[in-house]
């Protein structure tokens, strides 16, 4: 890892490694619903240092094709990650595979320490005998996570005495020891304070570079700030995709979220985050 | 609140604990009251593997009783075939009396005891393993795991009821021998005991690994977040299966050793009250602890002999009562109110050592946002 720091990647729009990039593809994903298709004939590409953010009004969608790459809903189409097909795997399987993700509500271990927290988060492949002795020092890769999360002063500390953006950025360490290399966030910035949503950001920036970060968001300051690319969705469709300046410019995009009347009033961006509060 | 205490002191415990069972205990107490802290000692053993499957796992064992029952029952067939070859006779007392005259085909091996120890060991084991997968891997937990297991414990008593060839309601009883020594001679009864300390500390040792390596603490995440363990790679079903294949483990040890020590072993010790009591010591004690369950199980067992001597009918409401104060207002237990009085005593501002860690106070609630 230590070569790759040292170059610091930044994430840009359409990856930033060209060929012979990790990608993540989406084919015709449907998700149905007992005949309510949440999510229909969604193409999704993202390749490896891409910072997508997936935005949409209620009820687009957003989650739900996390869900579905994730194996949490079971969906048609196909999600291929370097060349290997995703659906139908189990849920633990795709994990395995590389692509991690957090929830709305950060689901840390509460009773555990961050420490523990990345030690089990570090340790899927682990073996039955390395799982029944004692953990002994800390990984290297959980210190740099540590440290790219900036808990290490935290690390003995129970996850639920963590505060609200603290626990967010452990869930986001722990996807970073898991290794994995698709990153799927469900509104890692909901509930945040100004500095923490910054802080957040940055931390983004910084492990996009090398990897493939999907995030849901509303925020549409945040996402204006920290996005190389974006995807609009609709009632379960992509809209429109494209960099920030293309979308914000998108009449289709301003249709989706501000019904026609106000499509030329309004750039996107301040209505938007008052309109749309709730999770899809 | 163990990494506070250096391994000299885990070690300096297990020799206080060893001195206490080994040393005072035989001392101390009549052969009578040594033979019933043995039985204690048993349910104690039970206590541990649910302090595990339970506390740490979060898996309601409440069929425990079948694994009691069967270590029990194999433990009983070998003593009773052993009891009959040493008065020369084909099958035990009570198929004389019920005119059977030739030992059913299933008994056969347990005249080995080899394979009666071997059985009382691997039996159980995968039989929670196979229903472990079975029930896991279909994501059953909760409540509906509760109920399944302890179905399952009335199941095997209202079907041991019938078993005329394995004693009916009277169960297996009167045994005489126990792999060659007289069970009449109070050295030998006291020999039972000694064997099932032993084992209790064997017992608390490996749980107290389990609980201290990184298994343990995937437990407790499983436990608090199966689903998220899920999204880490891991099946929740595997970590499971192994905590509650060692508790019923533990527990046909523990029948095993209750049948020579109490004498007799029958449906009444495999259904649902006594799967159920093994449970109200272990969450008195405290069930995320490594000995609350312990001395939860053994206080339990002597305040209701103790108790039940002198006032037969108030026990009953009174260890009800209890249990219902301790599940409704301290959830950790014993165990759990002392961390609970340690934090606020530093809480206070008194130097209280290392910093203490968050008690395990809540482990049934889960908190996971993949449920949305």
């Amino acid at each position: 890892m230590t070569h790759a720091e040292a170059m610091k990647p930044e994430p840009v729009a359409g990856g930033n490694v060209g060929m012979g990039t990790e990608y993540l593809e989406v084919r015709g994903l449907t998700v149905d619903f007992d005949g309510f298709k949440a999510v229909s004939d969604v193409d999704l590409t993202l390749f490896q240092g891409d910072l997508r953010f997936l935005i949409g009004p209620n009820g687009a969608g957003k989650t739900t094709v996390i869900d579905a790459i994730t194996g949490l809903v079971s969906a048609t189409g196909s999600i291929s990650k370097s060349g290997v097909e995703l659906l139908g795997k189990k849920v633990h399987k795709i994990a395995r595979a590389g692509v991690g993700r957090t929830f709305q509500t950060a689901s840390v271990f509460e009773q555990l320490t961050v420490l523990q927290n990345l030690d089990i988060a570090a340790g899927a492949g682990r073996s039955p005998w390395t799982l029944l002795r004692r953990r002994h020092g800390v990984l290297p890769a959980i210190e740099e996570a540590l440290e790219i999360t900036g808990l290490t002063d935290l690390a003995e500390k129970p996850a639920g005495a963590l505060a609200h953006g603290q626990k967010q950025w452990l869930e986001i360490g722990m996807l970073l020891v898991q290794n994995a290399d698709v990153l799927l966030l469900d509104e890692p910035v909901a509930g945040m304070s100004h500095e923490e949503r910054e802080e957040t950001g940055n931390l983004l920036r910084r492990i996009g570079g090398e990897r493939t970060v999907v995030v849901v968001e509303h925020d549409m300051d945040f996402m204006r700030a920290f996005a190389t690319s974006v995807t609009v969705l609709a009632r379960g469709q992509v809209v429109a995709e494209g960099s920030v300046a293309e979308v914000q410019a998108n009449p289709k995009v301003q249709e989706v979220y501000l019904g026609t009347a106000a499509a030329g009033a309004s750039s996107l961006g301040d209505a938007p985050s008052e309109l749309i509060e709730e999770n899809s | 609140m163990r990494t506070v205490l250096g391994r000299w002191q885990t070690w300096a415990g297990f020799g206080l604990a060893a001195v206490v069972l080994f040393g005072v205990a035989p001392v101390v107490f009549s052969d009578f009251r040594l033979s019933l802290l043995g039985k204690f000692l048993c349910f104690a053993i039970v206590a541990v593997g649910i302090g595990l499957a339970w506390g740490r796992g979060g898996m309601l064992v409440l069929g425990q009783g079948v694994f009691f029952g069967l270590g029990g029952y194999m433990m009983g067939m070998h003593l009773k075939i052993a009891d009959a070859q040493v008065f020369g006779n084909e099958v035990p007392d009570f198929m004389q009396i019920a005119g059977v005259r030739e030992l059913p085909g299933y008994w056969a091996p347990f005249a080995s005891p080899a394979f009666t120890l071997l059985a009382i060991v691997l039996v159980p084991a995968a039989i929670a393993a196979a229903l472990g997968f079975g029930v896991f891997k279909r994501r059953v937990k909760g409540a509906y795991f509760a109920i399944l297991s302890q179905a399952l414990a009335a199941a095997l008593a209202i079907l041991l009821v019938g078993q005329t060839s394995l004693g009916g309601s009277n169960g297996l009883n009167r045994f005489r021998t126990f792999f060659g020594f007289t069970l009449n001679d109070p050295a030998n009864r006291r020999m039972l005991y000694f064997i099932a300390a032993g084992v209790l500390l064997v017992v608390v040792a490996v749980v107290r690994q389990l609980m201290q390596s990184r298994y343990g603490e995937l437990l407790v995440a499983v436990r608090d977040g199966e689903e998220r363990v899920r999204f880490l790679g891991y099946d929740p079903a595997n970590i499971k299966v192994v905590a509650y294949t060692v508790a019923a483990l533990f527990a046909s040890i523990a029948g095993a050793l209750f049948a020579p020590i109490v004498g007799f072993i029958a449906p009444s010790q495999v259904g649902i009250l006594p799967s159920i009591a093994f449970l109200i010591g272990v969450a008195i004690g405290g069930r995320t602890t490594l000995l609350g369950p312990v001395l939860g199980a053994i206080g339990v067992a002597w305040a209701q002999t103790l108790f039940s001597e002198r006032f037969p009918s108030e026990w009953t409401y009174a260890q009800g009562l209890l249990f219902i104060v301790v599940v409704g207002f301290f959830p950790a237990g014993f165990a759990g109110l002392g961390v609970l009085l340690k934090r606020r005593r530093k809480a206070r501002g008194e130097p209280g050592g290392a910093p203490v860690k968050v008690p395990d106070s809540d482990p049934d609630t889960e908190k996971v946002g993949a449920s949305s």
